[in-house]
């Protein structure tokens, strides 16, 4: 699943989702039921002009583009998806500057709905940003 | 009896501290959100646009506008039921930086697809401690009845301003 091929096709999908491209983020690797997106750090999306944090709202559209990666790459997947529910628990501010990344995982696909988790780091990769949960649907279409 | 004050006065002070809530945010700009205010009722306005599209084909909102789309409606109307009593009774907006609530965690539900038109959200405020609060989020398009999309959130109060 890895090849070269199925990365360049998968990185031109995400890429032509426009809110996902407005927030230049880009798919860095993908494998059976996951996928690592990244977000570079954009002073638009600043959500405490205080502190220069990035929004949570602009981390939630990262989970939410990383795990539904996650569920179109998994072998049992339908040809799209969409996001029934995601919780998301921010657990310190990202720090400004940098870039953050999403790792989601489907941790368990039934016929019609993919559970997912994901993670966003910044560069001190051992200390998550956030963490999310969240179920997804698996479109089959018309069989 | 003290009169009233004149509604101009009253507008511009209300505006005044609506409007240093929502600039002081660029995501709020980036989003393109709008609030509009009747009284002390706030409701969260995102005008449609293209970059606003997670799925192409349908086409339909991205899951991620639209949860940034409510936890936006929530943390301004935290902050604004928070402010509001003191900027009333004051008449005049608070000094110093302004300190925003911190979310500490929030779960959207996504109850039909986002369709490529303006969206509507309002917020309540169910519980606001001194350092803790919970919001209820409701967003809807074409019919206020049906929802598109709700969250829940817990969020962390600014710490209280010392007094002078």
């Amino acid at each position: 699943m890895q090849d070269r091929d199925t990365l360049t096709i998968a990185r031109q999908f995400i890429e032509a989702l426009p809110h996902s491209r407005t927030l230049g983020m880009r798919l860095e690797e993908m494998g059976e039921g996951w996928a690592l997106l990244a977000m570079p750090y954009d002073p638009k999306l600043v959500g405490d002009p205080q502190t220069g944090v990035i929004h949570g709202g602009a981390v939630s559209a990262l989970m939410d583009t990383a795990s539904g990666a996650a569920v179109l790459c998994h072998p049992q997947a339908g040809f799209s998806t969409a996001t029934l529910d995601l919780r998301i628990d921010y657990m310190r501010p990202a720090t400004p500057g940098q870039t953050i990344r999403a790792r989601a995982e489907c941790h368990h696909v039934t016929r019609s709905v993919a559970f997912v988790r994901a993670v966003a780091t910044d560069d001190d990769a051992d200390r998550p940003v956030a963490m999310a949960t969240g179920a997804f649907t698996i479109e089959r279409g018309a069989q | 009896m003290k009169r009233p004050e004149p509604v101009h006065v009253v507008k511009q002070r209300r505006e005044g501290l609506l409007r240093t809530l929502v600039d002081a945010v660029p995501y709020i700009a980036f989003l393109g959100i709008r609030f509009d205010r009747r009284g002390d009722e706030l409701t969260a306005v995102l005008p449609y646009k293209e970059e606003l599209i997670g799925n192409p084909i349908l086409p339909a909102l991205h899951g991620g506008a639209t949860a940034g789309f409510l936890e936006i409606a929530a943390m301004i109307e935290l902050s604004w039921s928070t402010l509001w009593d003191g900027v009333e009774a004051q008449g005049a907006l608070p000094e110093g930086p302004l300190r925003l609530p911190k979310t500490i965690d929030f779960t959207v539900d996504y109850l039909r697809p986002g369709l490529p038109r303006d969206a509507y959200a309002r917020a309540r405020v169910t519980r606001s401690g001194r350092r803790y609060a919970i919001e209820h989020v409701e967003a809807w398009q074409d019919n206020r009845a049906r929802l598109f999309a709700q969250a829940t959130g817990h969020f962390l109060m600014p710490p209280a301003e010392s007094p002078k």
